[in-house]
């Protein structure tokens, strides 16, 4: 079934060709190899994140420990949050979402890959100088929310609260670059025939992760900043006693806050849309119930910023307003967990690893969710706002919403990615271990926190109860953790003794099914025409790897090409030349990493020479280069 | 006890009788002892009712679909069209039945809200209570000021006034009232209320820093008569010396550092930054609720504050241990 001779192919292969070898990760542009990056460099940082929440679980393993001091204790809370919050929450589902949106929406790469690229480099090096300040013993020690005053300069005189506020706008500049990317990518770049309503909803969420990244994380830029004037310059922002106000900050930080849940929660809801239905064998039953509650949720997301607030003292009657959209905002959640469900009914489930995982994260999301409806209803809000029950809440939503579906997304699509099996049996392992290790470590949190016990405290008294539901935290972690090292051991052996992935292991729907495993550096040797929601259940002559002309497909050969469509109804309107790979954009990052230890260090002369490669890079990156701009 | 009955028929009864079990600890929510807080514990199990509901019929759906998998094969994938009760389904379990529970659940809030709020207007007392860097501090209205143990009176509402001498914290008692914040160039208020008397343990829930853990106190409630006694008292200045080791450690307290921070009202020392020690030897806790306030307990927190609370702003003062004694015995006798 040869539909496309050798000719093309090798025209194709010579056009998209980057040369392998150590350097190439450097240099290079493909979406699939950044989003690897993003994925290893983001579990990179999990581990990290984990490692601080194992020192923090023994050191809360019994009453008055001593194994650690309190500073110490405030450097791991604080940049426990701030890690798996910035560094990998949101960049690993920028991963998946690199790798699998072009594949996806059937195209040859994001629509700006260098802005890509810098994206990475840029995600890599806040990491980077955020991380640097734990080898000076210097690292934030605030919370990841850091109100003030406490983190001002009078309460907070060291550098450790300027590597949090420059180190959150340096992370933006990532964000905010790769959810740009995402929306014109999404919106332009979608092969024929992929009118709106058959988009996959995946892409959904990560086209609502991104629209809610451009609007959520301004404010925190601007409060970062303003922190960072009043810290370094003597400004009054947030100082009562000058006329400013802390609550402002507050105000600042959650209407980002808020939001970012749902930047995290979205594209992770977006993988358990795209698991199911492989795994059932059958569509999805309400697959317009799923994308508009999707969207709704990004938007209702910017209203309940002040149910963070609820016992700051603000009036009653604001309060009351914000209560009831907080009410409003389960009923999309809602929405989606009874389509999936009805999906799973109705349809015949097997039970491979990424559907366990699937089916334990609604168990999970459906309790963390659960608990989240009681804290709109401001009385109990008050009550348990800033104990255990919070932190019991927010990591069943987080980690069940994310390392959930996150690891059932590895077994899912890493065969894809590397082109390798990975164990089933290790797989399941790896889930019932998480499973039990995750309740075991967070349910007794939300004992803890009725019994009274507050969070973000270095220890406790004995006495209060509290130590046995502790205890039981402790161990679960440790189990946690172990399931999770389980997986990466399954991943890592998979690459040495794994059996080849064929091009659709688990059979299916979307277009990344449609092309090798691990897909070539062009995606698709004809970008394809797509005719259905489930274009491989419903076009079998994608399967061939490449759809013949006469069923529309489009082999671009002669250049470095894909093709741009219209945005509603997937027509096609210009075939577009792609960049090539470049170091320019890793070069102007050096300048950013340099630029920021010179503020954060006040050494004006390395901020100076750091600011001066940035905009050499930023020269080198947009140099004219004859009539296509590119070279 | 009505409420909590009525949840425990519901299939999770089991969960409900084991969480009653585990959630009796001494400063639970759900051991409540003031109208405030039995308010809520009441809402509470009618949150997690609901709660316990809705997660038993997720589960038995996501059982019945495991369960019904071994069905034979029919056909391709993605064939099968979108099952007629699919859309009714979604309609009814994620919208229709949310919206009347969480409509019902809103309406309880703003219930709760407004009766909650309501004892603020209805009170006689109001206490002045001031966080600081890791401690409290309470002024009545008759001039008594002390720290960490905050007494009023059983059976009648006290009205808080909240603020803070420098970052935000949060008073919380959970058997008496729900939490509000101190913040920064904001006065908050809040009325708390007793029902028996007794000691109940609170502490600081909103991060301040490096000792958050250690910013304890305890809301003493005393028989409307104890009270007065006790407000009496605590508003007059301290006993002149009535040993020749307490008038030698009162000597050693002003001629220290100790005056440099504390006050003992009726001597010389007058500064406000530590806490009022004008009645320390009534108080049951040093440090913000860290350790027990007997002799050597006392004289640990004197020598070595930092070994005792690591971070605390009250730096270790070198004494002879004739001085120390001196100062410890001047100290225990300020009732």
């Amino acid at each position: 079934m040869a539909t496309v001779t050798t000719e093309p192919l090798e025209a194709l292969e010579q056009s998209w060709y980057e040369p392998p070898g150590l350097i190439s990760w450097f240099t290079t542009v493909d979406h699939k190899r950044i989003g690897m990056k993003y994925l290893v460099t983001a579990l990179a940082f999990f581990v990290f994140g984990g490692i601080e929440s194992l020192i923090m679980r023994a050191q809360l393993g019994g009453p008055e420990l001593h194994l650690i001091s309190p500073e110490a204790y405030n450097q791991l809370f604080s940049m426990h949050g701030v890690t798996m919050m910035f560094l990998f929450a949101m960049p690993v589902l920028s991963g998946f979402g690199n790798f699998f949106v072009p594949l996806m929406v059937g195209t040859r790469d994001m629509a700006f890959p260098r802005l890509n690229a810098f994206g990475y480099w840029v995600f890599l090096a806040a990491g980077i100088f955020l991380y640097s300040a734990f080898l000076i013993g210097r690292a934030p020690d605030a919370g990841w929310f850091a109100y003030t005053p406490l983190s001002d300069g009078k309460f907070s005189p060291g550098i450790n609260i300027d590597f949090y506020a420059l180190g959150l706008i340096f992370t933006a500049i990532s964000s905010t670059g790769g959810a740009i990317n995402f929306i014109v990518t999404i919106l332009k770049m979608r092969a024929p025939g992929m009118s709106i309503n058959r988009i996959p909803i995946f892409v959904w969420g990560e086209l609502a992760m991104s629209l809610a990244i451009v609007f959520a994380l301004p404010p925190l830029t601007v409060a970062c900043t303003l922190l960072e004037l009043q810290r370094r310059f003597g400004f009054h922002f947030f100082d009562s006693g000058k006329g400013g106000d802390p609550l402002l900050w507050q105000h600042l930080f959650w209407i980002f806050g808020h939001p970012e849940v749902y930047i995290i929660v979205l594209p992770a809801l977006g993988v358990v849309s795209a698991i199911i239905p492989t795994f059932v064998r059958r569509r999805m039953v309400g697959y317009t119930w799923i994308v508009v509650a999707e969207m709704a949720t990004a938007l209702i997301g910017f209203g309940v910023w002040t149910h963070h607030m609820f016992v700051t003292g603000l009036p009653q009657v604001a309060l009351s307003f914000v209560s009831l959209v907080s009410f409003m905002i389960t009923i999309p959640s809602g929405v989606q967990i009874f389509a999936w469900v009805a999906t799973l009914i109705a349809g015949r489930p097997v039970l491979r690893t990424p559907l366990l995982f699937v089916i334990g994260f609604i168990l999970v999301f459906v309790l963390g969710g659960l608990s989240g409806v009681m804290f709109a209803a401001i009385p109990f809000d008050a009550q348990v706002h800033d104990s255990y029950f919070v932190v019991a809440h927010f990591h069943y939503v987080m980690v069940g919403a994310v390392i959930f579906p996150l690891f059932g997304a590895l077994y899912y699509w890493l065969p894809k990615m590397t082109g390798k099996l990975m164990s089933e049996r290790w797989g399941k392992a790896s889930f019932w271990t998480i499973f039990v290790g995750f309740n075991l470590a967070f349910f007794p949190m939300h004992i803890a926190g009725i019994l009274g016990q507050p969070r973000r405290t270095y220890t406790y008294q004995a006495g209060l109860g509290w130590t046995a539901p502790n205890l039981i935290s402790t161990v679960g972690s440790f189990l946690l953790g172990a399931g999770i090292l389980i997986t990466f051991v399954n991943w890592v052996w998979s690459l040495r003794r794994g059996p080849e992935a064929p091009n659709d292991p688990w059979g299916g729907d979307t277009l990344e099914w449609a092309t090798t495993s691990p897909p070539p550096e062009y995606n698709f040797a004809a970008v394809p025409t797509v005719r259905s929601l489930e274009p491989v259940w419903d076009q079998p002559e994608l399967r061939d790897g490449a759809q013949p002309a006469d069923q529309g497909g489009r082999a671009l050969v002669g250049g470095h090409l894909t093709l741009s469509t219209s945005m509603l109804d997937g027509t096609p309107r210009a075939v577009i030349p792609m960049p090539h790979a470049t170091a320019w954009p890793l070069v102007a990052t050096a300048g950013l990493l340099f630029g920021f230890w010179g503020v954060v260090f006040g050494a004006w002369l390395l901020g100076g020479a750091g600011a001066l490669l940035f905009a050499a890079g930023m020269i080198g990156w947009h140099w004219p280069k004859g009539e296509t701009q590119e070279g | 006890m009505r409420a909590r009955r009525r949840v425990a028929m519901a299939p999770g009864g089991v969960i409900v009788a084991a969480a009653t079990a585990a959630c009796a600890g001494p400063a639970s929510m759900l051991r409540t002892a003031g109208p405030g807080a039995t308010r809520v514990e009441h809402f509470w199990w009618l949150l997690f009712g609901i709660s316990a509901a809705v997660f038993f019929f997720v589960a038995a759906m996501l059982a019945l679909a495991v369960v019904r998998r071994r069905r034979p094969s029919q056909g391709d994938p993605g064939r099968e069209v979108e099952p007629g009760w699919g859309h009714r389904f979604i309609l009814v379990s994620g919208v229709v039945i949310p919206v009347i529970i969480l409509s019902t659940t809103f309406l309880v809030t703003l219930r709760e809200m407004t009766a909650l709020a309501k004892p603020l207007h209805s009170t006689r007392l109001t206490v002045a209570v001031v966080g600081h860097l890791w401690w409290w501090e309470a002024r009545y209205p008759n001039g008594a000021v002390t720290a960490n143990e905050l007494h009023i009176p059983v059976g009648e509402p006290v009205r808080l006034e909240l603020t803070t001498a420098d970052v935000i914290h949060s008073f919380w008692v959970p058997q008496l009232q729900t939490k509000m914040d101190q913040i920064p160039g904001h006065t908050n208020e809040m009325w708390l209320q007793a029902d028996a008397p007794g000691r109940y343990r609170g502490q600081c829930s909103q991060f301040c820093g490096l000792q958050h853990a250690h910013m304890i106190f305890f809301v003493v409630a005393d028989s409307p008569g104890d009270f007065q006694a006790w407000e009496t008292r605590e508003a007059q200045p301290a006993a002149a010396p009535s040993s020749p080791a307490a008038a030698s450690g009162l000597g050693v307290f002003t001629s220290n550092t100790c005056a440099g921070c504390h006050a003992i009202r009726g001597t010389s020392a007058v500064a406000t930054v530590g806490p009022d020690l004008t009645h320390l030897a009534d108080r049951a806790t040093l440090a913000a609720g860290t350790i027990d306030n007997t002799q050597s307990e006392l004289a640990r927190w004197i020598t070595d504050p930092q070994g005792v609370k690591p971070g605390a702003i009250m730096p270790p003062t070198q004494l002879s241990s004739s001085d120390l004694a001196d100062l410890v015995a001047y100290l225990q006798s300020l009732k």
